[in-house]
């Protein structure tokens, strides 16, 4: 069986990915709507950091089985 | 109030998420041969495993929302509910009381009550805490549903049985095993989706000493304005911190419901089992910094006609249940709300799994094998389980929709951990550390203590005794009364448990190895070195206790 940790890599990379992805577009074609402190775009940074973390949880477990 | 909207990307993140959780049910299912796979995770998992679900049953949505607000409402005060409230009785747990619970292999904590003292000890644990379990979850499911729709304008019915019936497939697939993924995975979610909030607000307001530069003395302080009531937004002495939240309500919670304590027997040796809370302690000594510093940082921004930001009223009450939705609205764009609003689902999630997992396993062994079918085989037991959690869901739906029709059962809710963990505690304490302790002294201790906490709730509710009778001080709030009958309910079950001991038949000596200490050998760490012992681990969570308490005196 897959250790959790593998499972947390993923699905912290597949949300961070969307997020990313989705903040680059925001970047490109800035929206009407402006949150508070919009100008420093968290879902980049954030979103990346999320793909990063993920990955590594990712990479650390691909071939741990446990049980 | 206009719901926080939601975009396609959002929803992405958030159909996401079901998709994940189902999909490990049905990853963990073939895995879930045997019944000890099935209501104890098979007893393979590391301390880290079974350190993060044991912080993660007790960290749902709710108390991260309500936590939240009650930083708005009390101030920094409420940081004692994650360091006096919870460290010390997690270490306590792993240090002194692990031993004879993973020890003895029993599967719940009610079983330990069968072994050390008799049946009817235990079904009356045990149905106690299976009523209170369903109500929890029947209550957590109609909050979900409250907030959802309340924030986001989610339909009431869609949200509840869309997500009892998530909580009910994957927990009817793999039972403990999957709870504790989702609680892992939940974990993860809930600092990746709200830690940000913190993070955006100490931008905004220019750091930690900014925020606590500009709120009142009374709600920045931790004890240095303890000393009396009126000079604290909690209204509570360092008395009530300390006997009623840091010793009872603290330590009848972490080392007695068995929502928790079960995550810590499913750990693979009695090392683990042990370390299980002392990990878990360092975690959460770190869940302020998500709720208090965001609690913190919507009282800051409330204060300041400037930002634009305050909280809702509901029919001229301020709903403190709002901080943090309305900070995620703040600073959030769309994607991160998404994100944000699954950290909550998946709070509220798996709070739902981890009372849902607990219960089938309290009702199949300490109910029905105890009581109705003693003789059935583990195979049995194993669709029993199922069973049982599929029922457990239906009643927790029931249970939702009655307090949609009576919402001030919510009230009751408050109270409830103190009626049955509170008493729990002192016979548990005994139990386990005075071998002449009686069944009967046990079992009439824990019905006096549990007695008397509901009488007293009631009498401070309906008024036939002062709220300030039962705090000694004045003026009281709800909080310091909750701490307060928390610790008369222990006293008395410590009391009664004591003198009917002194009176009645006790048990022979032979049946309490390895139950009790002083009966049992103690070869814990033997030849393993002190860094290496779960007491060095717990040295050093204390030592981080210290220094936070002191910085923030």
């Amino acid at each position: 069986m897959k250790p959790i940790w593998y499972f947390v890599g993923l699905i912290l990379f597949i949300m961070g990915l969307v997020i990313e992805v989705n903040g680059i577009y925001f970047l490109i074609n800035p929206s009407a709507d402006k949150q508070v402190l919009a100008s420093i775009h968290p879902d980049v940074w954030w979103g990346g950091i999320m793909i990063i973390v993920g990955v590594i949880f990712i990479l650390k477990n691909r071939k741990v089985k446990v049980m | 109030m206009t719901a926080i909207g939601l975009s396609p990307v959002d929803w992405l993140i958030i159909a996401i998420y079901f998709g994940f959780v189902i999909g490990i049910g049905f990853y963990l299912k073939k895995f879930t041969k045997s019944e000890e796979d099935f209501f104890l995770a098979g007893r393979k998992n590391s301390s880290w495993v079974a350190g993060l679900a044991f912080l993660s049953a007790n960290l749902g949505a709710l108390e991260i929302l309500g936590m939240t607000g009650n930083t708005f409402k009390y101030g920094m005060f409420v940081a004692h509910f994650y360091w006096i409230g919870a460290i010390p009785a997690m270490l306590f747990l792993g240090v002194y009381m692990m031993p004879f619970y993973y020890s003895s292999k029993i599967k719940s904590v009610p079983g330990y009550l069968k072994l050390r003292f008799d049946e009817k000890t235990r079904v009356l644990n045990g149905i106690a805490f299976a009523i209170m379990t369903l109500l929890v979850s029947g209550i957590n499911l109609y909050a979900m549903a409250l907030v959802l729709h309340t924030f986001f304008g989610w339909p009431w019915h869609v949200s509840m049985w869309i997500s009892a019936l998530t909580v009910a497939v994957y927990v009817t697939l793999s039972g403990l095993m999957s709870a504790i993924f989702t609680e892992i995975i939940q974990f993860f979610l809930i600092w990746f989706g709200l830690f940000l909030v913190s993070v955006l607000g100490l931008i905004e307001l220019g750091g930690v000493h900014q925020v606590l530069s500009r709120i009142p003395q009374s709600f920045n302080t931790l004890w240095s304005t303890s000393g009396s009531p009126a000079d604290n937004g909690m209204m509570v002495t360092w008395g009530g911190i300390v006997l009623g939240l840091g010793f009872v309500l603290s330590f009848g919670y972490w080392t007695t419901d068995f929502l928790v304590v079960q995550r810590a027997f499913s750990a693979k040796d009695l090392r683990s089992a042990r370390m299980t809370p002392i990990l878990a302690s360092f975690f959460k000594m770190a869940i302020p910094f998500i709720v208090i510093l965001a609690g913190l940082i919507a009282l800051v921004l409330a204060n300041d006609p400037k930002s634009g930001f305050h909280l809702l009223t509901d029919n001229g009450h301020i709903n403190y249940d709002s901080a943090l939705p309305l900070l995620i609205a703040r600073y959030y764009p769309e994607g991160l709300v998404g994100l944000g609003v699954t950290a909550l689902l998946a709070g509220f999630m798996a709070g739902q799994a981890g009372n849902i997992s607990a219960f089938n396993t309290v009702w199949t062994y300490d109910i029905y094998k105890s009581i109705i079918n003693k003789k059935a085989s583990d195979t049995h037991l194993l669709w029993m389980g199922r069973a049982a959690t599929i029922v457990g869901i239906i009643i927790s739906l029931g249970t939702a929709y009655w307090a949609m029709s009576f919402p001030s059962i919510m009230d009751y809710m408050q109270a409830i951990f103190s009626w049955v963990n509170a008493p729990l505690f002192a016979t548990m304490l005994l139990g386990m550390f005075v071998v002449w302790i009686t069944p009967n002294g046990a079992f009439w201790g824990l019905v006096s203590g549990m007695g008397s906490s509901f009488i007293l709730y009631l009498a401070v509710k309906f008024e036939w005794i002062s709220r300030t009778a039962v705090t000694l001080s004045s003026p009281a709030s709800d909080m310091a009364a909750n701490f307060w009958r928390a610790w008369w309910a222990w006293l008395i079950c410590f009391v009664v448990t004591i003198v009917i001991s002194l009176f009645t038949k006790k048990k022979p000596k032979e049946e309490l190895v390895g139950l009790v200490k002083g009966l049992t050998k103690d070869n814990l760490n033997v030849n393993v070195p002190f860094i290496k012992r779960p007491e060095f681990y717990a040295i050093i969570s204390l030592i981080v206790l210290i220094l936070l308490n002191v910085y923030f005196w």
